[in-house]
């Protein structure tokens, strides 16, 4: 157990969460107008406001533009292979299970080549908090359709509008087994950080997933500005905490769910480990 | 918690001689998905990891097993994962980025014949290629060929020891005769089995340096929650860990990775001989092929040749040196494994035209019947 760091206040410039920021990689890669940067904050502040030794936590990533912020955060943090970063942090949970792990990524990564080891750590009620930065795109890579990609929408692989429908993601967690899921907008900052900070406190399985612009890749292609991205999410949400998860599919015509869909209570991988599989001394 | 050493005569299989190895070793962490061969491997670990504190995991896939390995290692924690050839494939990725972020982690293949599905699940060495060059890019890691249930025991160990010496996935490539034959397993008393961790940092945390070296080149590692701050990537990364999109990054990260390596090669490389002093027909061999080597020298010096065999222990990184200077001085090496050419042409480039090489291999199913070695020495060689 180590003291966390006090952020410097009276040094001129210097910003609230410095002391989670590996400062020395600044500037970072996002585009002016990206969601991601607003997702990461959020979590730094949620991470502050546990008052958990940080030393207590570790932040692990996937590939993709969200999957970078393991690269900016001053935790123990581990940029991975894509897709993978749930069952590289399920390795690390169950060998150290004290350890608060974070999983942070984009929807390409947790929900394409990433979804057969959502669905199970969730079924497992793995004991982290995974996040999700849902930008309805693969931005990377330049604009590629995902499995979270609305009906119709243009992207460089679907010239012709997208001919798949998408997943709903907060379903899918609640049916896996997730004990906690919450989806939010990054206009919403101040519910997304308090949610943010609930699912870090919550024993097992917690999702988050936010919606944030990729004016660039996304955006630039549908007719959607960075400003029109955030009034969708500003007058075409609707905040309903308990809603049923089965009506979150994201369409922004009949308007889009907001709240903590699921809050419940499960034994987790590794206190059923121990409790089923540590044999008393005879 | 039970003793980790079950020290005494066992009269087991391979596979669970390398679980036993494995434990005796140090590894706590376990993270696999079923694949005969192998699976006996992870049953045997799921039994006994509980009773000495460790952890056993059957994930959802081998990608997922890859990828806990690696993670639990950064906890401070030895692990390990066991497959076969399909699993193996998709260990790959992963496999490349415990080589890039140096780290510790064995992986046992008990090898059956492919390609694809192939003879599930008889036996073959298909996979040592694979195992050398499997995953993308530049790399260097370490495997090793047992031949008997005692050499899993043994050669298990040694994985783990090397790995967490050098900082590299240790890979262990047994085949399904050895995983699956029962013999006789002597396991020593613990305080017989030396064995080695990863290096710690011991110097103040605010200048520490994730990859810089120490003096073996291999640079000292900490474990999550130690404070450290950590930052590992699978991008190109300098000597702190941070990623950096150059050439010259990239040619200063590889230096390292091979160096660590390719500098301590006689630490690394351990062969065996049997009747070498005099031979100038060198079996070359590793695995239950050895054995196989082994009858066909006792069967050719019968018939007044002068044969030897020497036995990889070691099969990553190449014996290079050793079978360049043998094949100075005999006439001919004959490579016995169960593929169609893989070792051999490793063994042809070092030979360098000073001795004849030969192969006998076959397409995979069976272990090669010592006659294939003797019928080829009588028709090249005269005794
Ligand atoms: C195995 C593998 N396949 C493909 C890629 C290329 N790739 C990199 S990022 C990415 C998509 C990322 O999308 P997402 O997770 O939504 O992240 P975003 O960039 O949108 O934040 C892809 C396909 C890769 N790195 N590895
Ligand atoms: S491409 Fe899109 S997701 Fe990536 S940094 Fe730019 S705006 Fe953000
Ligand atoms: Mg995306």
């Amino acid at each position: 157990m180590s003291k966390n760091p006090q952020p410097l206040k009276e040094k001129h410039g210097a910003h609230p969460l410095d002391d989670l920021i590996r400062t020395d990689r600044i500037p970072h890669i996002w585009c002016s107008g990206c969601g991601i940067g607003t997702v990461f904050s959020s979590c730094l502040t949620a991470i502050k406001a546990t008052g958990i030794p940080y030393n207590e936590f570790a932040m692990v990533s996937g590939i993709g533009c969200s999957g970078r912020a393991a690269g900016y955060i001053k935790l123990d943090s581990f940029h991975t292979t894509h897709g993978r970063a749930i069952p590289f942090a399920s390795g690390i949970k169950m060998a150290k299970p004290d350890l608060n792990v974070i999983v942070f990524s984009g929807d390409g990564d947790l929900f394409a080549i990433g979804g057969n080891h959502f669905i199970h750590a969730a079924r497992r009620n793995m004991d982290m908090t995974v996040i999700c930065v849902n930008n309805l795109i693969y931005g990377m890579t330049g604009g590629q359709v995902a499995a979270t990609t609305p009906s119709k929408a243009k992207t460089t692989t679907t010239p012709f509008g997208n001919p798949d429908a998408p997943f709903n993601l907060p379903l899918l967690a609640y049916a896996a087994g997730a004990s906690y899921v919450a989806r939010w907008t990054i206009l919403h900052v101040r519910d997304l950080t308090n949610a943010i900070n609930e699912a870090l406190l919550k024993k097992g399985f917690s999702f988050i997933e936010v919606l944030a612009p990729c004016p660039i890749n996304y955006g630039r292609r549908n007719k959607q500005k960075s400003l029109d991205t955030l009034k969708l999410y500003q007058e075409k949400t609707i905040i309903r905490n308990g809603a049923d998860p089965a009506r979150a599919d994201i369409d922004f015509d009949r308007g889009v769910i907001l709240g903590t869909f699921i809050d419940r209570e499960r034994g987790t991988c590794d206190d059923l480990y121990e409790a089923t599989c540590r044999r008393s001394e005879d | 918690m039970k003793p980790a050493v079950r020290t005494g005569n066992h009269y087991i299989t391979g596979d669970v001689a390398c679980a036993e190895g494995a434990i005796a070793a140090g590894c706590r962490f376990f993270g696999a998905y079923p694949i005969t061969p192998a699976t006996e491997v992870a049953e045997h670990m799921a039994e006994r990891l509980p009773d000495v504190g460790g952890t056993f995991i059957q994930m959802e896939d081998e990608i997922a097993a890859m990828a806990s390995i690696l993670g639990a290692s950064w906890t401070g924690t030895k692990t390990m994962t066991a497959t076969s050839g399909p699993g193996f494939s998709l260990m790959m990725e992963n496999i490349g980025l415990g080589a890039c972020t140096e780290t510790p982690c064995v992986i046992v293949n008990v090898q059956r014949t492919g390609p694809s599905t192939g003879l599930p699940t008889q036996t073959g060495q298909g996979d040592m290629m694979q195992a050398r060059w499997g995953s993308h890019g530049d790399y260097e890691l370490i495997a090793i060929a047992p031949s008997s249930p005692q050499d899993c025991f043994y050669h298990t160990i040694l994985a783990f020891n090397l790995s967490e010496k050098y900082r590299v996935p240790v890979l262990v490539m047994a085949d399904e005769i050895v995983g699956h034959m029962s013999e006789k397993v002597v396991i020593p008393d613990a305080k017989e089995i030396a064995l080695v961790s990863r290096p710690k940092p011991t110097g103040r945390k605010d200048r520490f340096r994730l990859y810089e070296p120490g003096p073996n080149g291999v640079a000292p590692m900490p474990a999550i929650g130690e404070g450290y701050n950590v930052h590992v990537t699978g991008l190109t990364h300098d000597e702190r860990g941070y990623p950096v999109m150059t050439p010259e990054a990239q040619e200063q990260m590889m230096d390292r990775l091979k160096g660590k390596i390719r500098n301590n090669l006689d630490d690394i490389i351990h062969t065996e001989g049997y009747m070498m002093d005099d031979a100038d027909i060198v079996i070359v061999s590793y695995g239950i092929s050895a054995r196989t080597g082994l009858t066909a020298v006792d069967e050719a010096r019968k018939l007044g040749y002068k044969a030897g065999l020497f036995r990889l222990i070691t099969v990553w990184p190449f014996p290079e040196r050793m079978i360049h200077d043998i094949a100075a001085r005999v006439k001919g090496l004959i490579t016995v494994e169960i593929n169609l050419g893989q070792v051999h042409y490793e063994v042809e480039r070092c030979a360098h035209g000073q001795a004849d090489t030969y192969l006998v291999g076959a397409a995979g199913g069976a272990i090669i019947h010592p006659d294939k070695v003797v019928s080829l020495i009588k028709e090249v060689f005269q005794p």
